[in-house]
């Protein structure tokens, strides 16, 4: 029993260590985006300074993370559901060969990707220097998890007998496909929608080759900060990070909780029916 | 009142995109009000014949698929006007069940009011009005049952397609659901047509029955003539339990390893004849029995033993004797056979 209770502590004592070697630095983060002078430290005195600084300097980057994330989240969501679709539909093997090549620029590192777009698309200047550059590397890259999280929600629901239910009952392909498959997929496409929101906002190494100047995104900027600046401003710039991608992804989270089962009733209740 | 129509398949056979022949060119005709139940094991194209008639596959060149007067070879499911019931219902688990029995008459643009009501109709032919507002997956499978049926009945469809639709249920309710169903079938006077590969269900529901084997119609006719008149070995071992004894023709007196048959219409040649186990009883006392043999096995079924008698035959003969007295394993038995009952084929 005292055995028992001793490892209980330690197990518990050794989660608590995780946590606190995770959670510290985040904290020590936060607290240093708002302290007057870090080096002096807390007693210092707090201040909202360096959080202005970095809005003034930074607002840009910020409403171009968000807009580029909203717009990857619109092409992967018009090219990822269809195609995960149709990969569902069809069980040939070319179908599992698209799967698994579309996993590909995930495993390769995003550097290498980008400097593929770099040079096969680098010379139409006018495309090299806007954003729409740095989307074609972020759908590229977030793409696969849409498909995926589709495909496994798709690939547990006998997916063709629901559609031929429904034909059956006078559904064309579009009413098919907006009745029924759309509606039982939506909470692979909202797990897809959190992973490529976040992928997206969050991107580093891919877009650090594909920006320019004028289309820095936040942790470009982020690197940017940390790199040039005072360590107050860089960490002023990580909250507003956390202010910005914490409520969007509870948001997305509390959409792709899955919907409340109950368990079925035993069949004897059928003949109180009857 | 239901639109019902005949349904007429000519020629139509189907190979699949991988060159798989799944039905030769078959033709068959099936009255309006009619139920039809197609029967055979896995594989013998029974619900390849469904899905030609429900529009969920085409025939090859050549085959017709006609609803009354129309042909409606080239409509798809969805232009058909079917009713279909799956052997996994497909109920669409992102509606209610009062959703999926109107999903149809939403896709007919009929009022809010007029779904309302015949939804209401439905629920209450099924006497599942209760469940009206779950979800299907709180249902059981005896409940989800009758949602399918309640959906393919909803928007009035000129004909009723059930694919293996007990199945997936244990065997008390498929009995419940069997009774249920051929109450239905028959108050409503739809055409229907039945997939199953339980001969049991099969005699229960049809007017007509259809064997099918290897894509081919084997037999078609109502329950009683498949079983007394079987076209073929295949059905009549298919259907039912078939006796067999072999042997040669002598005259009138078909010989065995067991003894002998008398049969005055026994065909010369013949080197088997078959009857029925309830056409096989144990001689009586005093009885001259030309058959012998002795008891393999018995199984005590509460109203009758079922017996198993080898007389020297590959297959123990099958027949069912009342409870009144206990068979021993080994024990020698004679054996009587009713003349009517025996067949060559």
């Amino acid at each position: 029993m005292k055995h028992g209770k001793l490892l209980l502590s330690l197990q518990f004592a050794f989660t608590l260590a995780v946590c606190a070697f995770l959670v510290v630095p985040v904290v020590m983060s936060i607290l240093a985006g708002l302290t007057v002078n870090y080096f002096v430290g807390l007693q210092s005195g707090l201040t909202l300074r360096w959080v202005f600084e970095v809005w003034d300097a930074y607002r840009d980057t910020l409403f171009l993370s968000l807009g580029l994330a909203l717009a990857c989240l619109a092409l992967t969501l018009l090219l990822g559901v269809p195609l995960a679709y149709l990969l569902a539909r069809s069980r040939g093997r070319l179908a599992r060969a698209i799967e698994e090549l579309l996993m590909l620029p995930v495993a390769v590192p995003g550097l290498a990707t980008a400097l593929g777009l770099i040079v096969a698309y680098g010379g139409f200047a006018g495309f090299r220097t806007s954003a729409a550059f740095i989307l074609v590397g972020h759908v590229l890259f977030t793409l696969p998890f849409m498909v995926r999280s589709v495909l496994a929600v798709l690939s547990v629901i006998d997916l063709p007998t629901l559609e031929e239910g429904a034909a059956s009952l006078g559904a064309g392909f579009w009413q098919r496909f907006r009745d029924i498959v759309l509606p039982n997929c939506r909470n692979g496409i909202l797990a897809g929608a959190l992973m490529v929101v976040t992928l997206s906002v969050g991107e580093f190494n891919m877009t650090w080759l594909l920006h320019t100047p004028f289309t820095k995104t936040l942790p470009v900027g982020l690197a940017d900060a940390y790199a040039s600046l005072r360590l107050e401003i860089g960490s002023a710039y990580t909250l507003i990070f956390f202010l910005l991608i914490t409520p969007l992804l509870l948001t997305l989270q509390v959409l792709a909780r899955p919907r409340r089962q109950s368990f079925a009733a035993p069949d004897n209740t059928i003949e109180n029916a009857s | 009142m239901m639109q019902t129509v005949p349904i007429a398949l000519e020629n139509c056979a189907k190979t699949f995109a991988d060159g798989t022949r799944a039905l030769e060119a078959v033709n068959l005709e099936i009255a309006a009000g009619e139920t039809v139940v197609l029967l055979g094991p896995s594989g013998c194209g029974k619900t390849t014949t469904l899905r030609l008639i429900a529009g969920l596959e085409q025939p090859d060149a050549g085959g017709r698929v006609r609803f009354g007067a129309d042909d409606v070879t080239a409509l798809p499911i969805e232009k058909r006007n079917v009713g279909m019931v799956f052997q996994s219902y497909a109920l669409f688990p992102n509606m209610t069940v009062a959703e999926n029995i109107a999903y149809g008459l939403r896709l007919r643009r009929q009022s809010a009011a007029e779904q309302r009501a015949r939804v209401g109709e439905m629920l209450a032919l099924m006497r599942i009005e209760r469940l009206a507002e779950r979800s299907i997956d709180q249902l059981s499978g005896g409940q989800r049952q009758r949602v399918a049926l309640a959906r393919a009945l909803a928007v009035q469809p000129r004909v009723l397609l059930l694919d293996e639709p007990l199945t997936a249920l244990d065997a008390k309710l498929r009995d419940t659901l069997r009774f249920e169903i051929d109450s239905l079938l028959r108050e409503l006077g739809i055409t229907a047509i039945y997939v199953t590969h339980d001969q049991a269900e099969a005699m229960a529901l049809g007017d007509r029955i259809v064997v099918m084997d290897h894509g081919r119609i084997a037999q078609v006719g109502a329950p009683r003539e498949i079983y007394q008149q079987p076209a073929s070995r295949y059905v009549a071992e298919f259907i039912g339990t078939m006796n067999r004894l072999s042997g040669h023709a002598d005259g009138e007196v078909f010989r065995c390893a067991g003894g002998y048959v008398a049969w005055p219409a026994l065909p010369a040649g013949a080197q088997e004849i078959l009857f029925r186990p309830e056409d096989t009883r144990i001689a009586a006392d005093g009885e001259a029995a030309t058959l012998h043999g002795t008891v393999g096995a018995a199984f005590f079924c509460g109203n009758h033993v079922r017996l198993f008698v080898e007389v020297g035959e590959a297959q123990p003969l099958v027949l069912e004797t009342p409870a009144r007295r206990e068979y021993r394993h080994g024990e020698p038995v004679a054996l009587a056979i009713e003349t009517h009952g025996l067949m060559v084929l």
